[in-house]
């Protein structure tokens, strides 16, 4: 096994990743701290590097964050529904199962909302 | 440092100011920036009055509909609809609601909610179908181009673009010269000569990231805030704080500073169980699994083996075809959308078979069900998933979240959860909330409701019609008013409750200390009430006010915010309390039991039971059912023109 150093640690609240942000992509630009509802952010203290989720517990998955985010069509954060969350579906013709967060997933479907 | 701390801690990133304390003057104060708060806010920025809104978090996205808003209810007013004002008011009241409904703040809404659309409209929000993308669909309107939702025939719920409707409030309020106080917690409403039950001259607040405090003096103050969520559970490991039909902030902190005030409420005792499992992680994504009312009407269900669900229209005769989903019953003169009703209310829908659970149980209908967007017209399957679930508030991630997933509505079943049991003791506060006049003011001279604060007082278009009127009104009032000195004692006794929190080192943390109120209720006002029991939870709700709360503590202006809106939780608590005491007499139009006074709705008991603090405790009293008097009248005679320039 590898060596690596082992902490006694609280435990975290759980779910605790609301939002996964791609820090290649995300540009530090603290938008979301800015219009987050619930003020879940925080501005990271290294400057144009991606906001700390601080009270993950506190987010209630609307989405804001995304809407406003500059950079989230080029995939800097996106929303992750916790486990318990995601919610399975059938396709009529042939009866295969899918769900949200499946191992080898279908292809996304690309068509905008209204 | 990783976006998720796991266990570290970072320096606070906010300059700490507790010891600041700055005034603020203006004509008209609003508090809460949700949809009501900003109408009225431009109601009085209209009349160029100097405006303040206070606002917990950030306008641009914040209230219930915050990430946006897919229907527009009681739209009668349109130019396509069948149903005048008056029927829409007061027929659902009388027949669904067993007469226990706002009448005054519903015909409001339903004369004024087309006008007030067409505001958004104008402030840059899409309300119709102009690219013609559902050209001859049954639910559009030709000429108008408006899209409705439910009763096909009547036309008085609209179907809308609302994830764009606080982004263009936000800009209106902007342009009008509002000016926001944002990450700003009001806390207290200020009395003349700091009196319980004066005039209201002021509020304070402080900043939930700096801690500065701030005091607000006004000539007119507007509420419109949300009503507490939190009263009845609390899980930190149920996502969003257990919010469903609001953000996790709404903790009844309006319910909370009115009350200490002495406003005068209505409703406290209604509760209802949550009809499923709501967006709380014990459920599912609200409206993120299959469905098939409110944002999925009418989609059709279907069960593990593909065997379609049966419909009931309005009178509870099964139906076959699709279009009489949307229409109403026969002898029905239209699809009443009952918010608010008793055990009945929701009878007046179209709707899935009512003892589906039992035919489950016997065979004939076999588990998971599904929601067969496949099998519905282009034209429905397209405007539940694509518009409406693309633009209901929280749901908009629901859309990019399933698509991105590979579901695709054209060959995909989602399955449907709702036969979920819901958790013991799930209950909610159901609209209760402050007494108004018809200009929308409390018992309290300068205080002034919007919104869902206003008791029975639910949806997108209720909030803006109310908020707009509540704020002319206030307009009106400043107008007219002198502002009036803040009592020093007031302002001091108050930084003194609000920053007791951070003088502690150790103590109870705000999580527990809302566990702890959740299961008071839960166990001395939960499903059935007597008065012994009812008088145990208030003895232990003071137990806990003088003992344990005393000791909640906060380390930063976050946590303090949570420690005040729990601080709040106990209050709205207690009021919930003092309310439930004071009915005695089952009631299932207000989904309250009384094992000591068993019979239902009887007629002495049939009206309003109001509460409020005086100088010797709470004072209960009581107004009739139909308080509101005659609407066309009273609408007339209250109805004001905005004034200022159009917009």
């Amino acid at each position: 096994m590898r060596k690596k150093r082992i902490n006694a640690l609280p435990n975290l609240p759980t779910p605790n990743t609301p939002v996964i942000i791609d820090p290649e992509i995300c540009n530090g630009c603290n938008r979301c701290v800015q219009i987050c509802p619930s003020d879940i952010y925080m501005p990271n203290p290294e400057k144009s590097e991606p906001p700390i989720i601080m009270y993950p517990e506190e987010c209630w998955y609307c989405g804001c964050c995304l809407m406003e985010c500059p950079l989230h069509t080029k995939g800097a954060n996106r929303l992750n529904w916790p486990l318990m969350q995601r919610v399975r579906w059938k396709r009529k013709a042939t009866g295969e199962h899918f769900r949200v967060g499946m191992p080898n997933p279908p292809p996304p479907n690309r068509r905008p909302p209204v | 440092m990783p976006t998720s701390l796991r266990g570290l801690s970072i320096k606070w990133p906010y300059p700490i100011e507790y010891d600041k304390e700055t005034h603020i003057e203006c004509d008209v104060l609003v508090l809460g920036g949700g949809l009501a708060g900003c109408f009225a806010a431009l109601s009085a920025a209209r009349k160029s009055l100097k405006v303040v809104l206070v606002e917990k978090s950030a306008v641009l996205h914040s209230g219930a509909a915050g990430s946006g808003i897919d229907h527009w209810m009681a739209c009668p007013s349109n130019p396509a609809s069948k149903v005048n004002p008056e029927d829409s008011t007061l027929l659902p009241i009388k027949k669904y609601k067993g007469g226990y409904g706002n009448a005054l703040a519903d015909y409001i809404t339903a004369k004024d909610s087309y006008d007030v659309l067409c505001e958004l409209e104008k402030m840059g929000m899409k309300i119709r179908d102009t690219e013609d993308e559902f050209e001859g669909a049954p639910f559009r309107d030709e000429k108008s181009k408006l899209l409705f939702a439910y009763d096909y025939d009547t036309r008085t719920c609209i179907r809308i673009w609302g994830v764009g409707m606080k982004p263009s409030l936000y800009k209106e309020c902007r342009r009008m010269n509002v000016q926001f106080c944002e990450r700003t917690m009001a806390t207290s409403l200020l009395n003349e000569g700091g009196l319980l039950g004066g005039r209201i001259i002021g509020a304070t607040g402080f900043n939930t990231r700096t801690g500065e405090f701030y005091v607000f003096s006004s000539k007119a103050t507007v509420l419109c805030m949300a009503t507490p969520e939190r009263i009845w559970i609390f899980s930190t490991e149920w996502t969003g704080l257990v919010g469903r039909d609001g953000p996790p902030g709404n903790a009844g902190n309006g319910h909370a500073m009115a009350w200490r005030a002495g406003a005068e409420f209505a409703r406290m005792e209604s509760s209802s169980h949550e009809e499923w499992g709501g967006s709380t992680g014990i459920g599912s994504v609200m409206f993120g699994s299959g469905s098939h009312f409110a944002t999925w009407h009418p989609c059709s269900l279907v069960d593990a083996e593909g065997k379609e669900i049966p419909w009931v229209d309005g009178n509870g005769f099964v139906i076959t075809d699709l279009a009489s989903r949307t229409r109403p019953a026969s002898g029905q003169k239209f699809i009443s959308l009952v918010l608010g009703g008793g055990e009945g209310g929701e009878s007046s829908m179209p709707r899935i078979l009512p003892d589906l659970a039992e035919r489950i149980k016997h065979g004939e209908y076999k588990l998971p069900l599904y929601a067969d967007l496949p099998g519905m017209p282009e034209c429905e399957r397209r405007v539940i998933f694509g518009l409406m679930v693309g633009q209901e508030g929280h749901t908009w991630p629901v859309y990019h979240n399933l698509s991105q997933a590979g579901f695709d509505p054209d060959k995909d079943l989602l399955q449907v959860y709702e036969l979920s049991p819901a958790p013991p003791n799930w209950r909610r506060l159901r609209y209760g909330g402050l007494v108004t006049d018809w200009d929308l003011r409390t018992n309290l001279e300068g205080l002034y409701a919007g919104g869902q604060i206003l008791f029975d007082g639910i949806g997108a278009s209720h909030a803006c019609c109310t908020g707009r009127w509540a704020g002319r009104h206030a307009a009106e009032y400043a107008l007219k008013t002198a502002r009036s000195a803040i009592s020093r004692a007031q302002v001091d006794a108050e930084k003194h409750r609000i920053y007791a929190p951070l003088m502690q080192d150790e103590g109870i943390e705000w999580k527990e200390l809302e566990c702890g109120i959740a299961k008071v209720m839960q166990d001395y006002c939960g499903d059935t009430k007597t008065a012994g029991l009812m008088d145990m939870g208030l003895k232990y709700i003071e137990e806990i006010r003088e003992g344990e709360a005393t000791t909640i503590y906060a380390r930063n202006p976050h946590e303090l915010m949570r420690a005040l809106e729990v601080l709040d939780i106990l209050t709205c608590a207690e009021m919930i309390i003092h309310a439930c005491k004071a009915r005695k007499a089952s009631n299932s139009w207000l989904h309250f039991k009384r094992l000591d006074f068993p019979d239902d709705d009887p007629p002495a008991w049939r009206k309003w039971i109001t509460i409020r603090l005086v100088q010797d405790g709470v004072r209960v009293g009581e107004l009739p059912l139909e308080f509101y008097g005659s609407l066309q009248e009273n609408y007339e005679t209250h109805s004001m023109e905005s004034g200022g320039p159009a917009i």
